[in-house]
């Protein structure tokens, strides 16, 4: 069945609180999932308290400045710092997103962060993406030409070709949509999920592509597609405002032309 | 454990060639279900404020008892589909999943038969 309780070794305790200075005026609040599996102990939620006339205006400048002056061994991923690379996706105030482009100014009150949910956890805000990474590698994400090349040009697009790859190339493969998505908590072992699935479209519309036929026949399955019921959360989190329902939808409407046909 | 599953182990999970089927008429009934509903909430009306005889007669026209045959057909056919998907949603393990889809298909069955027959038995009599 669907694990809908933490198991006892999942429960998140309390943890250690990290005062801010006496002299800092502008304090805010920072509760932090922290875990590490070497200690076998349980998580826990450690408070640290910044002051932010001393802090960047970003969710990862916040955690950078923990791990540099407070707490070296807070652990998370992070790269570019500027919502291009996706390392930094995490669950911030309840929604994912990525911490380096998020403003701390959108929220009020104390910021709690937790690693992308229902992610196996490496350490504190480290999510394990091996089986994510994997499902990705499985859609084939490369243009398949069976055909040779034309000999003197590359393969050309139209304008309007190329612009139907329009809001599914940025993705980042960041894991925020398809953490965020009840069916891929329940069922990620066999499903897809949004984000690979965006993906997969991206290179059904690519006009290059010449393998559509076989990528939408290794889609047609009930688990791998169809455990999308349009709950839509993956629109609503994405960071980068791509609309990967939209690309699953149009994934299931080509099916259903196809069997038409 | 599920995070270790290699590339290897999600290729060999294959696809099944079926669920296009299965989510098309899933939305087809749905849609169907919009206009069959009138005959439903004709029926609940008449059960509610007419006399007897005036409700088996108004089952008894033909139009009327098509319609609600289609509105039973369709929406345990729809129930079914639809709950089979909540199965496979929550129910992981497989034997459990499976005899728990063929209940549910079985109990539906049943009473679509039995409502078909309801019906066919008031247009009989009436």
């Amino acid at each position: 069945m669907a694990e809908f309780t933490l198991p006892k070794n999942s429960v998140v305790g309390k943890g250690k609180t990290f005062s801010a200075a006496a002299d800092a005026k502008n304090v805010r609040r920072f509760e932090i999932y922290r875990w590490d599996p070497d200690t076998g102990e349980n998580p826990r939620i450690d408070i640290y308290e910044l002051d932010m006339d001393h802090c960047g205006p970003m969710v990862l400048d916040a955690i950078i400045k923990i791990k540099n002056e407070i707490d070296s061994s807070l652990s998370f991923r992070r790269s570019c710092r500027e919502g291009v690379c996706g390392s930094c996706a995490m669950n911030v105030n309840g929604k994912n997103t990525l911490a380096c482009i998020h403003d701390m100014d959108l929220y009020t009150g104390p910021i709690k962060i937790y690693p992308l949910p229902h992610m196996a956890v490496v350490k504190d805000l480290v999510p394990d993406m091996t089986h994510f990474y994997a499902q990705y590698a499985s859609i084939k994400p490369w243009l398949d030409t069976p055909t040779a090349p034309p000999a003197k040009t590359e393969r050309l697009q139209s304008k309007e070709e190329r612009e139907k790859l329009d809001g599914l190339y940025e993705c980042v493969l960041c894991a925020c949509c398809s953490t965020s998505c009840p069916s891929y908590w329940w069922n990620s072992e066999r499903y897809l999920g949004p984000a690979v699935l965006l993906q997969a479209y991206r290179w059904i519309a690519d006009s290059r592509d010449e393998s559509i036929d076989a990528r939408l026949d290794e889609l047609e399955d009930p688990f791998k597609l169809y455990r999308c019921h349009t709950i839509m959360n993956c629109t609503d989190t994405c960071p980068k405002n791509l609309n990967p329902a939209k690309a699953i939808a149009e994934i299931k409407k080509l099916m259903v032309e196809r069997k038409r046909d | 454990m599920l995070t270790k599953l290699s590339l290897s182990q999600i290729i060999n999970l294959g696809f099944a060639k079926n669920g296009t089927g299965h989510w098309w008429l899933q939305r087809v009934s749905a849609v169907a279900l919009v206009p069959l509903s009138y005959f439903i909430i004709r029926l609940f009306e008449f059960c509610n404020n007419a006399p007897y005889q005036q409700t088996v007669d108004w089952i008894s026209f033909p139009i009327n008892a098509l319609g609600l045959m289609l509105w039973l057909l369709t929406v345990f056919y729809h129930a079914a589909l639809g709950l089979q998907v909540v199965i496979e949603d929550y129910v992981a393990e497989q034997r459990i999943q499976q005899f728990a889809i063929w209940g549910v298909n079985v109990t539906f069955l049943l009473l679509g038969a039995a409502a078909l027959l309801a019906v066919f038995r008031i247009v009989s009599a009436g």
